[in-house]
């Protein structure tokens, strides 16, 4: 009974509105498109320019040469950008999982249940965003070097988590709160344990959230910088690191070149994985629907 | 509600105990006055690190392999940092702090020296780990002592040419006004006259004791007050801020750093340009240089004669935490030796320490700037030797930077310097 | 407006009663094992965070007492300053250095310049990113040929190295760089003070719209299309729906992501340190912060627990005063204030 009649009326509703709107809606669109893909065009044809023309300022594809993605990748010049990249796609990776799973975990304590000291906890979770995170970098430092983390993926991977995770943990509890959690409790009569009530009802429902926290805590991961340029090693190192490594052919030659065909490469399988992500949040969507 | 559940407090709290004792005797990471034992390891032979910045032109990995072949008990792995000076820097500061004595033998860039031989992590090279100094540039040398003391050899310098178009100007300026009364020539061929590096960055220091020091003021004296307020030093100064503000120095002049002073020269639109020896290979082979065969080069103009060039360049230094330092320091010689040297030079275009490479007929046709670079860096004051060198640069930065751009008088701007260096080594 | 809001809170609402009239009944036991559960359930976020940040922070406020390394007059070599008491913050709070006030071309002498810069990159970026970004997602929650594409095509931004797009705009606002050159202006983008500040907005309101973006849509998705189809069945306008179900819908993602961004963009760093050098009035805290780093330690430490509470108090203010309630709607109390 349900099933018909919700699955419908988001899409009737969206065909209506797309009608109405659809003018506008491909206007903004573009708009969109543009003011987010113009600078990224530009890093594009800079990396694809002749290192012997970088400061030319033609808007289109001139002068253009793969040299900058061999430099990116030639291990004769001591890149390994290859390996940079699967560091980076590991510790990201880790981040991401072991984050939303502790902020899960988190989020659902403090969304679902009674107990004292949730203003503190919820605090404590906070202030962990607030200290500048450049003065992190030498106790950190300190800290991972004396018990033989450096140059280890879990020093790179603890400081990760913990950087996103207030941000999950928040994230995670304000979408938690908006759920139908009184589809829970009716699985729970029908004799699933709290666990499996959470786990068969409402994480399905709370995908869109889930997903996009995880986007989120991915990216953030992805493209952090201070820590692990003080703690990886060259086995270790991640893609941020290995960007800043690059130079010019001299001293003082700033390699724009080739920093920008490294941000195209490193920007690409993001937006892949994302691609990818999105199929799960339209698929959570149309599981949202039930409501 | 039962309370006494709720442990988390105290379960935060026993993290935080745990972790505090971990760090132990750190107690608040400051330990640095507590250098190493600058008397120990001093016959020790073993396997060592180099650490230096990216190895931008790969000279440095042919030079360890031939080291390595050379020496197999005691091999050399060479740990390559960032290309960026500040996070080299910052790297040094981590490792030395945390004693590691991994990092043996380091480079480190002239500025720097003082502050690390200060803070106790540079082995001193007396004694035992002496070398030979007498046929390398004074300047260069100087960068390398602090208190009186060797605490590096120098490995490499670098020092400021004028580039000139040689095509509009057929003898270039030897003295500032002369460039300056050149200007005209610039103005008829529409095109901007001089530039240097004026943002405010380390590049600005550079430029700024460049001017003061070549109309003969200086910026520190022995004892490290400052001498900023003297009367040469304001004059040094006021070339500048005049440039400026005439337009010699054209408006976008304050945003150039090396780069977009270079990308200006190549694409035809300066006349003069203060920057560093790697322009003349680029300018000569890039695509888009337009003045391939139209520049030339000369030493920078001074009051009377050649300016005073400021200098460039890395030290390599031997920590004080290594724990073999008799390798160290035959690693040392090694780089520094006039072989090495030349390799440097010919193979990374790298301005060597030794005076008699400068003469070297066979790198003078492959480097035909060094004559002039040999006057420049004979000529060249080492910016500020002290151990407060970022808090002596940030005061040189940014009161230059603000009298240059007209915010505020020379004089106001040399008074605020001088109070700003002396605060700094309070 | 309420009872446009009905259908959406109407079957929610019941449940924390109950749970809360079967407490008051007396199921202590269910408290207890709520209470276990929650510990379990919180504990491994909060020894990371402990370890990771709780470390750090304690670390500096004691390093913060102490004063910076001296040089030794005899030895010239640097020695431990010993216990500072509070100096170190005098110093920075009232910009003084030893017993007159700090010279320009100190770092004491920028500390209240970089928190009105701060500040004010702070409430500029926020407010263009967050509408912005709440445009940005209004047009992606709708169905439309491409949507996948644009989805893709926003996260884009974000999803560049921070250090490689501060570059890219370092590159983008030179003098002789695309952007003087494509709208024909010869503006010091980065030599002079407006100017840099902009430079620097565009940057960082382009880099980050995306995340505010992400957040709200995410929001939005819950929002589900009955609500919109009873409004419109009552009569109400475009308008009303946004301002009336869309907004108060919206509200708790909102503010979650305006929070983050306001934490964030308090502690922003790298494009200013890389575009401007902190030149011209783009010195933030965290430059000054990592200028100090590199010249003393301890004041460094002070100046980042200045900046801590400084943000701690913004933070406070946020939650308390402009109904950051993702925090407050966690407890019986603001659940019925939202129900007003």
């Amino acid at each position: 009974m349900t099933a018909v009649s919700i699955d419908s009326a988001p899409k009737t509703a969206a065909r209506r509105r797309e009608r109405l709107a659809s003018g506008r809606t491909y206007i903004s669109a573009a708009l969109i498109f543009i003011w987010c893909l113009i600078p990224f065009y530009w890093m594009i044809v800079t990396a694809f320019r002749d290192v012997g023309y970088t400061f030319d300022s033609t808007p289109f594809f001139t002068h253009v040469t793969w040299d900058n993605f061999n430099t990116v990748f030639s291990e004769s010049l001591g890149n390994h950008f290859g390996r940079n990249l699967l560091n980076s796609l590991f510790v990201a990776g880790v981040t991401t999982v072991v984050a939303l799973l502790f902020g899960v975990f988190a989020a659902y304590a403090l969304s679902r249940l009674e107990f004292r000291f949730k203003f503190l906890v919820l605090g404590f979770v906070l202030g962990a965003s607030m200290f500048p995170g450049v003065a992190l970098v030498t106790p950190l430092f300190q800290l991972f070097t004396n018990i033989g983390w450096y140059g280890t993926y879990q020093a790179l991977i603890i400081p990760n988590i913990s950087f996103v995770l207030p941000l999950t943990v928040y994230t995670l509890t304000s979408f938690f709160r908006e759920m139908p959690w009184e589809l829970e409790e009716s699985a729970r009569i029908d004799g699933c344990t709290q666990g499996q009530a959470f786990r068969k009802v409402i994480m399905p429902l709370a995908a869109p959230a889930v997903f996009t926290t995880a986007i989120l805590a991915f990216i953030a991961s992805w493209n952090e910088f201070l820590i692990a340029s003080q703690l990886s090693n060259d086995q270790t190192k991640t893609v941020t690191v290995a960007i800043a490594y690059f130079a010019g052919a001299q001293a003082h030659q700033e390699p724009y070149t080739a920093v920008m065909a490294a941000g195209t490469v490193v920007t690409i399988p993001l937006v892949i994985l994302v691609l990818i992500f999105q199929r799960k949040i339209v698929a959570g969507l149309t599981a949202g629907a039930v409501k | 509600m039962n309370t006494r559940k709720y442990l988390l407090p105290a379960a935060v709290a026993g993290v935080l105990a745990m972790s505090l004792s971990a760090c132990g005797g750190g107690g608040g990471g400051s330990t640095a006055s507590s250098g190493g034992d600058a008397a120990a390891n001093l016959d020790g032979r073993g396997p060592i690190t180099y650490v230096q910045g990216k190895d931008n032109s790969n000279v440095v990995r042919p030079l360890v392999d031939k080291w390595n072949a050379a020496h197999p008990d005691q091999k050399v792995t060479f740990k390559e940092q960032s290309d960026q000076a500040d996070q080299q820097h910052d790297d040094l500061v981590q490792n030395f702090q945390a004693k590691n004595v991994n990092y043996d033998v380091v480079d480190v860039d002239v500025i720097w020296t003082a502050e690390f031989a200060a803070k106790g992590w540079l082995q001193p090279l007396t004694d035992k780990m002496s070398i030979d100094t007498s046929k390398m540039l004074p300047a260069t040398v100087k960068t390398a002592t602090y208190n009186n003391t060797l605490f590096a050899a120098p490995q490499t310098s670098d020092g400021g040419i004028l580039y000139y178009r040689k095509d509009l100007v057929p003898t270039p300026p030897k003295t500032w006004d002369e460039m300056m009364s050149m200007c005209s020539i610039a103005k008829q061929n529409g095109i901007d006259c001089y530039a240097g590096q004026f943002a405010k960055y380390e590049g600005l220091t550079v430029n700024a004791a460049e001017a003061i020091n070549s109309a003969g003021g200086t910026i520190v004296g022995d004892d490290g007050k400052s001498t900023v307020t003297s009367a040469a030093a304001k004059a040094g100064l006021n070339n500048l801020v005049a440039a400026y503000k005439s337009g010699n120095i054209p408006t976008q002049g304050v945003t150039y750093q090396e780069e977009q002073g270079r990308q200006s020269f190549e694409d035809g639109k300066l006349l003069f340009l203060r920057n560093w020896p790697y322009v003349y290979n680029l300018a000569k082979t890039d695509g888009s240089s337009k003045v391939k065969d139209t520049f030339g080069m000369a030493p920078l103009p001074g009051k009377s004669g050649p300016g005073a060039s400021s200098l460039g360049g890395h030290n390599l230094a031997v920590s004080v935490y290594s724990a073999h330092k008799a390798t160290a320091k035959d690693f040392l010689t090694f780089m520094t030796s006039e072989e090495t040297e030349k390799f440097y030079a010919t193979q990374g275009s790298l301005a060597p320490v030794l005076t008699s490479l400068y003469d070297d007929p066979t790198l003078v046709k492959q480097l035909p700037y060094l004559p002039v670079l040999k006057t420049s860096i004979s000529n060249a004051v080492p910016r500020p030797v002290t151990p407060f060198y970022p808090a002596v640069t940030k005061a040189i930065q940014d009161n230059a930077y603000a009298a240059i751009k007209g915010d505020k008088s020379v004089d106001q701007a040399m008074t605020d310097m001088d109070t700003a260096i002396n605060s700094a080594s309070q | 407006m309420s009872t446009l809001a009905q259908p959406k809170r109407a079957p929610e609402t019941p449940s924390p009663k109950t749970k809360k009239v079967q407490k008051e009944v007396g199921q202590d036991r269910a408290a207890t094992s709520q209470g276990r559960w929650a510990f379990w359930l919180i504990s491994p976020a909060l020894v990371l965070l402990a370890v990771v940040i709780v470390y750090p922070v304690v670390n500096a406020i004691i390093m913060a007492f102490q004063k910076d390394q001296g040089l030794d007059p005899v030895t010239k070599v640097f020695v431990q300053g010993g216990p500072a008491g509070f100096d170190n913050f005098v110093h920075w709070l009232a910009q003084q250095c030893g017993s007159a006030a700090c010279a320009p071309g100190t770092l004491g002498a920028q500390f209240w310049s970089a928190v009105g810069t701060t500040f004010f990159f702070t409430v500029v970026t926020v407010v263009l990113e967050t509408v912005l970004g709440f445009w940005m997602a209004v047009i992606m929650a709708r169905t439309f040929r491409g949507r996948s594409a644009l989805r893709a095509a926003v996260l884009v931004p974000w999803a560049i190295p921070t250090a490689v797009t501060a570059k890219l705009w370092f590159f983008i606002f030179a003098f002789d760089g695309i952007a003087n050159k494509l709208f024909g202006t010869a503006i010091l983008w980065t030599g002079s003070e407006w100017p840099a500040r902009w430079a620097i907005i565009i940057s960082d309101v382009w880099k980050t719209t995306p995340f505010m973006a992400l957040l709200i849509l995410a929001g939005l998705q819950i929002i589900p299309a009955e609500v919109y189809e009873a409004a419109k069945v009552d009569g109400a306008s475009a308008w009303q729906r946004f301002t009336q179900i869309t907004l108060p819908l919206v509200k708790p993602a909102l503010m979650v992501a305006v929070l983050f961004r306001v934490l964030d963009a308090l502690r922003m760093y790298d494009l200013p340190a890389i575009m401007t050098q902190g030149s011209n009035g783009t010195t933030t805290l965290s430059i000054l912060v990592v200028d100090q780093i590199r010249q003393g330690f301890n004041s460094a430490a002070a100046l980042s627990t200045i900046t801590f509470l400084i943000i701690f108090l913004v933070a406070f203010i946020f939650v308390r005063f402009l109904g950051a309630n993702a925090v407050a709607s966690a407890t019986p109390k603001t659940t019925k204030g939202q129900e007003k």
